[in-house]
């Protein structure tokens, strides 16, 4: 590509010298220069033509343009539609310029120290931006690559009016693919709303419902106006019963994007809050530094990515276990250097884990510095899945979707399938019988701090792919954690799963009427309320009380 | 829950009829019925999970049953109050732990239990009458604490804290006692001292008393009810329950 | 050891509190002499304290009295909130409400009506609930009224469903993350992000004067030494020994037929006016109060003042929240990157090394020196919550 693009600059800079002598040769040469030698003329010459051509030869060159198909010849002359086509007095280079410094039509390379005087606009009329439209959509309509003649004939949706009826049923007849068939069907739909005969028009209503592109939504509604207007009753009704339908399934679309939505940010509530559910719904232990152990992963992610910068993909799953071990670790030393002699009084864990949650935070900005860091993301996690023309999902929050209930899973088995699980819950259950029978119920304690740190940092990991990774980054869900365990229910994982996706719901599915920050506090306010009616949580195990006698 | 009449005749100073509380599905309390006389002293027997703390914490307004009446002076239904309500209206109850204020003398946590004042307002602009302070120093002298009036509670033996909340309990002057395990911790000669100071309670109080000690029992010398998985296995004295084939196969005869 | 039984209410506050004493009659020469110095001496004496100084003493003495506010209810009641700060802010929204009101028309915008940020807004008219605010009286009652009632209807709806301990600790906490969030919103008409600054006046007085500041310097002190007072009375009355008794054991003050939840709700309301007030008193002095008076942050370095002070013990909190404000004063402008450490440090080193505060180091020590009446201090009310 590179060679190509060198022998075209240097092509085109010797080209363009000569006629540089004679600036009034004028009209008359071009045409000559045309007929002269047009079977050898690549795109490269017509283009160079074009500069000194006037409009009438511009046309002609348009078309001899359209005929190289040259991977250059759809961009040069959509800029030469958008007017954003110029070339360099000096040397006669095209170059594309919107903002900033001009590039090279030929090698995309950006010339600097050009001012505005260097560089002259290949201006067009009216008559040729028609041509140029309609040449533009016959070059994507026919186009090999299917991707091309898709976006082609969505971009007719917008200009169905404009179009060549001609073009139209000639790439319908030739369009092999259903999908794309179905949008110029869509077209043809638009075009027949403009017909004269009653009968066409509600055939095009007919062709239209159903349809989720705004476009045709738009077309539809202009046409309804228009129909009152006239006092058209039945093309009014038609018109209105297709415009209700799709209106319908917009409906159903958003609620469905919020519902999808509210359950990646329940999961990414899921991921934070199990971690939690173990260290605060198991052990009893209240650890305010749990949005740190959260950072920490996030920081660890950013950490192996550095080391690893060229595979972004390999480096996240890297990072899982990576985190989990750094969180993890720095959980078990808190278990053993502080919590551990703070045992059956709460309020001072608050205090003496908030206090550390300071440590970890002024730690960490001394590290890494007080500003945010952004971790790549990798490719497989980017794009989007188009659902239907009016909704697209992307796919990171799918992936954290699963993720997070592949964690809760892990954690599951854990619990009921290991030794561990079980010395772990005979431990919370009664700890001098767990004791009595050879469980070292410190490192128990110490393992489970551990597990429930580390699991924190895995959320680090998955947070790191939504929001930017900062020293402040845990604070954010500490309290929002705290309030799906207590919603959920204490000391139970399947309260937390229900309680960390039914709030990330409610939150998403109010904030489009009541704005985020109204949402947030409404949410909050109905788990103090909530707290109230059922202290226990959602799913609270009813048990003998046991606080006294 | 609506009051329901009593089906016996007898007044009563508490009455249970067929209360049944669970949890989880398991029946704490199965259609327990039970009846204590004004100015009776009952003991109460079990073994561990037959029911006798959620017994006491249905009575207290702590629990409510699922179903049963539970009527105190035979016309009021304790199922609406709470633990609070409950206490003012007299019903005393001490728990198996010694729950006295630590950080708070001895003259101080009986000062608190002096019937009456509840109220925030009354306890701001609460004054030591020597009415009540007369009232104090007879508690004392009944439980044996003079010298350690001024005392913190929290420095109090096991035995001296069972006696203390007994002191509160008097010091709410409660027409009915409940005493869970009473005995517990206490030395020999304590306990037989519990047991006297019960028996001239109940010249003025109704008692229930809670208790694993067969010797403390056998001192109380008053009629014994053995609960068992929620309900009540016999009733009787003390001799005719120790003979009772079911209690002997369930409970004593382990 | 219960010399409170006798006498009267007076003998009862002063005569039976050594400590508080000392700190009644430290706190009364302060704040009469540092105004006095202020204002008398000549600038450069040694004797002459530069009104930043004063109004930095102002800072921590309402501090000081936010700190006997959390005192009141962690302290006796055994009820942790992480959400005082709230009520601090209250009051000093409702303190800042009366000052923007007091700007009239000498605003940028040179509205007589509606203060800078309304008019930047585009609003026509005074929202309601700034009616009034352009009285002092009222805005005093509201200082009071305002965190009052907050924390009644709060308090009346948890403490009677019973959310205790750490539970009620968190939902303190999301009280004041829920406020905060409110108060970004400019739409709430409290100036949004920037809250209510530029004061010019109060009562007519130039804010920027050092009279004026004086002024608010002895109005501090006195606030505090009536806070002390006021707290002091409660906890030395019977509902103080029913609070020690719900922090000690909630269920024992409840089958004592005590309303627990009445108590705690009285403590809880008397607690968040103390707060309001000392925001009240806070905000002339440093002239702005925006959002970030609700952040979680602040409410709970409340919470550290009172436990390296101790708490338990109301002079204590006034002696952490000096402490601690010092300390942070100048940590924070020599070594500011070492100040969160260090803050971190405390809350870990105090609630395991130091559950009683300084105080109760300072009564150790007396104790091991084996000094006459030493051991469990002049305060009985100390112990975990």
């Amino acid at each position: 590509m590179t060679a190509y693009a060198r022998f075209s600059l240097l092509f085109l800079s010797l080209f363009f010298t000569a006629p540089l002598f004679a600036e009034d040769m004028e009209t008359a040469s071009a045409e000559t220069v045309i007929s002269d030698i047009a079977e050898e003329k690549t795109l490269q010459d017509y283009l160079a033509e074009l500069t000194e051509a006037g409009f009438r030869e511009k046309e002609e060159l348009v078309l001899k343009v359209v005929e190289t198909d040259e991977p250059e010849t759809l961009p040069v002359m959509q800029a030469l539609l958008e007017g954003d086509l110029y070339y360099v007095k000096d040397g006669n280079t095209l170059v594309y310029k919107t903002s900033g410094d001009p590039v090279t039509v030929f090698g995309g390379e950006t010339m600097t120290g050009l001012g505005s005087r260097d560089i002259k606009k290949i201006s067009v009329n009216n008559s040729l931006r028609t041509l140029l439209r309609a040449q533009i959509s016959r070059v994507e309509l026919f186009s090999k690559n299917p991707q091309t003649r898709k976006t082609a004939a969505i971009n007719l949706l917008k200009s169905a009016d404009e179009l060549d009826p001609a073009l139209l049923d000639e790439a319908l007849s030739q369009e092999a693919d259903a999908g794309i068939k179905e949008i110029l069907l869509l077209v043809e739909g638009i075009r027949q709303l403009e017909s004269d005969d009653s009968a066409v028009r509600l055939e095009g209503i007919t062709a239209l419902t159903g349809s989720l592109y705004p476009e045709v939504r738009g077309a539809l509604s202009n046409f309804a106006n228009r129909a009152e207007a006239d006092g058209n009753g039945k093309e009014l009704a038609a018109a209105e019963a297709a415009l209700s339908k799709i209106n319908a399934m917009l409906r159903f679309n958003s609620i469905f994007e919020n519902l999808y939505f509210g359950l990646a940010l329940g999961a990414v509530l899921l991921l934070a809050a199990i971690g939690l559910a173990i260290t605060f719904g198991v052990m009893g232990v209240i650890n305010m530094a749990h949005g740190e152990m959260i950072m920490l992963g996030a920081y660890t992610t950013y950490v192996v990515q550095q080391l690893m910068p060229a595979n972004p993909g390999a480096s996240l799953i890297v990072s899982i276990p990576a985190a989990f071990l750094v969180a993890g670790l720095v959980g078990v030393a808190i278990e053993r250097g502080i919590i551990r002699h703070l045992y059956g009084r709460p309020l001072e864990t608050l205090l003496a884990t908030f206090g550390l949650s300071l440590i970890l935070q002024q730690a960490v900005r001394s590290i890494f510095g007080p500003l945010n860091r952004s971790v790549v993301t990798p490719e497989w996690m980017a794009g989007t899945f188009e659902v239907n023309p009016a909704l697209a999902l992307t796919y990171n929050r799918l992936y954290i979707i699963i993720f997070s209930l592949l964690v809760l899973a892990m954690l599951a088995l854990v619990l009921k399938r290991t030794l561990f699980g079980l010395q772990m819950r005979a431990v919370t259950m009664n700890r001098p019988m767990a004791s009595s029978m050879g469980i070292r119920t410190g490192w128990v304690d110490a393992l489970t701090f551990g597990l429930g740190s580390g699991i924190a940092g895995i959320a680090g990991v998955a947070l790191s792919q939504l929001t930017n990774v900062g020293p402040n980054m845990g604070q954010s869900y500490i309290i929002d954690s705290f309030m799906v365990v207590v919603f959920g229910g204490v000391g139970n994982l399947w309260g937390t799963l229900v309680g960390a996706m039914s709030l990330g719901v409610v939150n998403k599915i109010l904030e489009p009427w009541a704005g985020a920050v109204v949402a947030k506090i409404l949410v909050l306010v109905f788990i103090i309320l909530f707290i109230q009616k059922r202290p226990r949580g959602l799913f609270a195990l009813k048990g003998r009380s046991v606080d006294m006698g | 829950m609506s009051i329901q009449a009593k089906h016996i005749e007898q007044p009563t100073v508490l009455y249970l009829n067929g209360v049944s509380v669970s949890f989880d599905g398991f029946k704490a309390l199965n259609s327990l019925s039970l009846y204590i006389a004004p100015g009776e002293m009952r003991a109460i027997i079990g073994p561990n999970g037959a029911g006798k703390t959620t017994m006491m914490d249905v009575i207290t307004g702590k629990t409510k049953p699922d179903e049963g009446t539970i009527l105190f002076k035979d016309e009021i239904d304790l199922t609406k109050y709470d633990e609070a309500a409950v206490a003012n209206l007299g019903v005393g109850r001490k728990f198996q732990k010694p729950s006295v204020i630590e950080s708070l003398t001895v003259f101080e946590n009986l000062e608190m239990s002096l019937k009456g004042g509840r109220s925030v307002w009354a306890a701001l602009n609460h004054r030591l009458t020597a009415e009540k302070k007369a009232k104090i120093d007879e508690i004392l002298t009944m439980i044996d604490m003079t010298g350690r009036a001024h005392d913190m509670a929290g420095s109090l033996s096991h035995g001296q804290k069972q006696w203390l909340e007994i002191g509160m309990l008097l010091g709410q002057e409660p027409q009915l006692l409940l005493i869970d395990e009473p005995a517990a911790g206490m030395t020999d000669e304590e306990t037989m001292k519990t047991a006297e100071l019960f028996k001239m309670l109940a010249k003025k109080h109704s008692l229930m008393v809670v208790e694993h000690d067969m010797d403390f029992i056998e001192a109380l010398d008053c009629k014994v009810t053995v609960l068992c998985e929620g309900s009540v296995l016999a009733e009787g004295s003390l001799a005719a329950v120790k003979a009772n084939q079911k209690v002997i196969e369930t409970y004593l005869g382990r | 050891m219960n010399d409170s039984f006798k006498g009267g209410p007076l003998t009862r506050l002063i005569m039976n509190d050594q400590a508080g004493r000392r700190l009644l009659g430290v706190l009364l020469a302060i704040s009469i002499l540092v105004p006095l110095s202020n204002l008398l001496m000549p600038e450069g004496s040694i004797l002459h304290v530069s009104t930043f100084t004063m109004t930095l003493l102002g800072k921590y003495l309402c501090y000081a009295l936010l700190a006997v506010a959390v005192d009141l209810i962690w302290g006796y009641c055994g009820i942790l909130s992480l959400g005082h700060g709230a009520f601090f802010a209250l009051g000093g929204y409702a303190m800042g409400m009366y000052l923007m009101r007091q700007i009239g028309d000498r605003g940028v915008y040179a509205n007589p009506e509606l203060p800078d940020f309304m008019v930047f807004l585009n609003w026509t008219e005074l929202p309601w609930y700034w009616y009034g605010f352009d009285q002092f009286w009222f805005a005093m009652v509201m200082v009071l009224a305002a965190p009052g009632i907050l924390a009644f209807v709060f308090g009346a709806l948890a403490f009677r469903s019973r959310v205790t301990g750490v539970y009620l600790s968190i939902i303190t906490q999301a009280l004041t993350y829920a406020l905060l969030l409110a108060f970004f919103r400019n739409d709430m008409g409290f100036g949004g992000n920037n809250g209510l600054t530029d004061f010019k006046d109060i009562l007519g007085f130039d804010l920027q004067a050092d009279t004026t500041r004086a002024a608010l310097f002895f109005s501090s002190g006195l606030a505090l030494m009536m806070g002390y007072l006021i707290s002091r009375y409660i906890v030395t009355s019977k509902l103080g020994r029913v609070l020690v008794a719900i922090r000690d054991s909630e269920s024992r003050a409840r089958f004592m037929g005590y309303r627990v939840e009445h108590y705690k709700l009285f403590v809880f309301v008397v607690s968040a006016m103390l707060a309001g007030v000392a925001g009240a008193l806070y905000v002339p002095q440093v002239g702005i109060i925006n959002p970030g008076e609700f952040s979680p942050i602040n409410s709970i370095e409340i919470i550290i003042w009172v436990a390296v002070g101790g708490r338990g013990t109301l002079f204590g909190a006034v002696i952490g929240a000096i402490l601690v404000n010092y300390a942070k004063t100048y940590f924070t402008g020599a070594f500011a990157e070492l100040w969160l450490f260090l803050l971190g440090g405390l809350f870990v080193l105090t609630t395991l090394y130091l559950p009683k505060g300084v105080v109760g180091l300072w009564a150790q020590i007396k104790g091991k020196m084996g000094g006459p009446g030493s051991g469990s201090g002049s305060e009985k009310a100390e112990g975990q919550a």
